[in-house]
């Protein structure tokens, strides 16, 4: 039984393809059973995200359930076949297994190390698992991959660190301030970025925003929907003491706040430290309050250098991801074809029990005069002879263990002997192999 | 019994040690788990050798330089081991356990042999003065390395190098709070044990105040941490400040605790 996997993402198509071919997730039901109505696809899962779109499905025929699935796609989004076609993949084997790991674990992403995608796989899964779409081995394989993603997130530090400016500021507020729940925003300039800015703030727990904009009623319209407070920009170094942290980004053309402005809050407010986050170009804040105790200063390069190294960084620990992914696969693989091991070697017994039942029993019949005793001997020479032939294939299947190999005998058996076997859990057990 | 009970510390210790540095170099994973229960079984351990040590002496074992840094490095341990519970900074942990480790190091240099005590200091504030006192020292101790990481994190925060250590520390905010919190318990514990300190004087030697060199010493100690908890209350003294403060303050209490035993001969001299 094969695991494959066809689709597009970011990498292969472009933004107005991905949307051709997305799938609604509130009407992923006709998909899927579609999908698994098509012939020998035995279970499926449909993954559609705006950065990709992935089937993942379990066959026998690699080659044509991959060419069934590119067709299928297109079909179903009413789509010329060469035009979709160009931009899709297919993988199967080991391949297959490592791609959805690498999905899972965010190594495949946009933003390498972003969380969102892990949820989408799940969700992706509790429909295929709603509607019965997926069976046994998909199960086993997207729970596998769950897996992964958590050992990637914990072994790894691939998530650790921002890759935004303002998530950047949020992370050196936390290790200023530590919780921020308690902790007040001051915006100052109503503008996009420091808009943006406030709002990874506030849903990182800050609770009190204080807005300050040079025309008063923009200001208070942004404090309204940020459920914050407007002040007057007059009277803004009436207000600077009460913000642990400053967000500034007017379009003023020299800097709106020193140090002495600064160093006065900071004595009001009893050192309680004050962080300046200064996303202005042309600056707001004269560099030289960086250097007053107990007030830190950021403008937009030093959040701009922060992000580029934590960029690097991930880089850098997605080759440890690489690892683990490659390890999980190969395990994976194993017990993927262990699933097949152990019925092919009873479907290869009853082979065998059948032909020479056959051929005894016509015997014994044209065999007038035969002891009982006789046949008894018959009988134990040829289950003899049946265990002698099939011992060294089946210790040489229950021996290879993984990988391509055994894949290649269980498919040159079935062939040779015309096996009829499907797949089971228990052979795993059977086998005493670990996953 | 007890020789035994010394090297299964020193060697509990040692691992615990090399386990909180590990914790503090390796960045990924939860090492730090294996270093607070070895760190808590050195402690559990050196317990027993205390009680041990007490019942072998009778009275508390804090007379010689070899028991009293063995104390010392007792009550840091078990003052970082409570605190652990309510922080959950298990970083702090890389820098109270090596200063520990030292305490204990410098014990060993020492003749082990307990020494016959002076009849005028057998009394029972033996015990209460000398147990709050190194309690305080503890406090104080972990002060100091809160200070130490604070002033680590400030300059990363400061000159915006972010370094993988960066990462592991604690915020600024947790860090004074630590500082703050072993203050207000390490004050009043030295408050307590000069007072002590003192009735015991009048009653062994027959006076409050003697001016003897620890006297005097853990006088300008108690002025410093005063000072500190006094701008800390009123004037707002906190973070960098007082990082350097309770490192500064540690310093005098070190010198209190071991340099005037070594050096200044007096009352509270010991070897």
């Amino acid at each position: 039984m094969n695991i494959i996997v066809v689709g597009l993402s970011h990498h292969t198509a472009s933004i107005e393809t991905r949307e051709k071919l997305a799938f609604d997730p509130n009407r992923i039901e006709k998909p899927l059973r579609g999908l698994v109505a098509l012939p020998d696809i035995r279970e499926g899962i449909l993954l559609s995200t705006c950065n990709r779109v992935e089937v993942y499905a379990v066959t026998r025929d690699i080659a044509g359930g991959i060419a069934r699935i590119k067709r299928f796609l297109a079909e179903w989004h009413e789509l010329p076949y060469e035009e979709v076609a160009q931009h899709l993949y297919g993988y199967h084997g080991e391949n297959a297994i490592r791609h959805v790991f690498r999905v899972a674990a965010s190594l495949d992403s946009l933003v390498v190390g972003e969380s969102q995608i892990l949820g989408q796989v799940k969700a992706a899964y509790s429909y295929a698992a709603e509607y019965g779409t997926s069976g046994l081995i998909l199960n086993r394989f997207l729970h596998k991959a769950f897996f992964v993603a958590k050992r990637v997130r914990t072994e790894t530090r691939i998530a650790a660190s921002a890759v935004s400016i303002a998530f950047a500021a949020v992370e050196l507020a936390k290790k200023i301030f530590g919780d921020l729940a308690d902790k007040t925003v001051l915006l100052i300039g109503a503008g996009e970025m420091g808009e943006l800015a406030a709002k990874h703030f506030i849903g990182n727990g800050v609770r009190s925003v204080l807005v300050a904009n040079r025309t008063f009623e923009r200001g208070a319209r942004l404090a309204e929907e940020l459920a914050g407070r407007p002040v007057r920009f007059e009277d803004l170094f009436d207000h600077l003491h009460k913000a642990d942290i400053i967000l500034s980004s007017t379009g003023a053309s020299h800097y709106i706040i020193g140090p002495k402005d600064v160093a006065g809050a900071v004595r009001r407010r009893k050192q309680r430290p004050m962080f300046f986050i200064d996303i202005a170009v042309p600056r707001d804040v004269d560099p030289e309050v960086n250097e007053l105790e107990n007030v830190y200063l950021y403008n937009t390069d030093d959040l701009q250098d922060i992000v580029e190294s934590n960029r690097e960084q991930r880089l850098k620990e997605a080759a440890k991801a690489e690892e683990i992914v490659a390890e999980e696969a190969g395990r994976f693989l194993a017990w993927l074809s262990s699933l097949e091991v152990v019925p092919t070697i009873v479907a290869l017994r009853s082979r065998f029990d059948e032909i020479v039942r056959t051929e005894v029993e016509r015997t014994m019949v044209a065999w007038k005069g035969i002891s009982p005793e006789h046949e008894k001997r018959i009988e134990a020479m040829t289950a003899a002879m049946i265990a002698k032939l099939l011992h060294t294939p089946i210790s040489v299947l229950k021996h290879t263990g993984q990988g391509n190999r055994i894949d290649l005998y269980l498919d040159a058996l079935r062939s040779l002997f015309d096996l009829q076997v499907e797949a089971s859990e228990k052979n795993e057990a059977m086998l005493g192999n670990d996953e | 019994m007890s020789e035994v009970l010394y090297v299964a510390v020193l060697v509990l210790y040692g691992a615990a040690t090399v386990f909180y540095l590990v914790f503090l170099l390796r960045s990924v994973g939860s090492r730090g788990k294996a270093a607070v229960w070895t760190l808590a079984a050195g402690f559990a351990v050196h317990c027993l050798f205390t009680a041990a040590r007490y019942l072998e002496a009778g009275y508390t074992p804090i007379t010689t330089m070899h028991e009293s840094l063995s104390f010392f490095s007792l009550a840091i341990v078990g003052f970082f081991l409570a605190m652990a519970g309510k922080y959950r900074v298990a970083l702090l942990g890389s820098f109270v356990t090596p200063l520990a480790m030292m305490a204990m190091l410098a014990s060993a240099s020492f003749p082990s042999a307990i020494a016959p005590l002076n009849p005028a200091l057998r009394s029972g504030w033996l015990g209460i003065h000398t147990i709050i006192a190194f309690g305080g020292y503890a406090a104080f101790a972990v002060a100091c390395c809160a200070g130490i990481m604070y002033l680590l994190q400030e300059r990363y925060l400061k000159k915006k190098k972010l370094g993988a250590l960066y990462r592991r520390l604690p915020s600024l905010d947790t860090l004074d709070d630590i500082n703050y919190r072993c203050l207000t318990i390490g004050f009043p514990l030295l408050t307590i044990a000069i007072i002590s300190g003192a009735i015991w004087a009048e009653s062994a030697w027959g006076a409050y105040w003697s001016w003897d060199p620890k006297e005097t010493w853990s006088l300008i100690t108690w002025f410093i941490y005063a000072a500190l908890l006094h701008g800390r209350l009123t004037i707002g003294w906190r973070g960098r400040r007082a990082a350097v403060l309770a490192i500064v303050g540690f310093g005098f209490i070190l010198f209190t605790f071991v340099g005037v035993n070594l050096w200044l001969p007096g009352l509270h001299s010991y070897r």
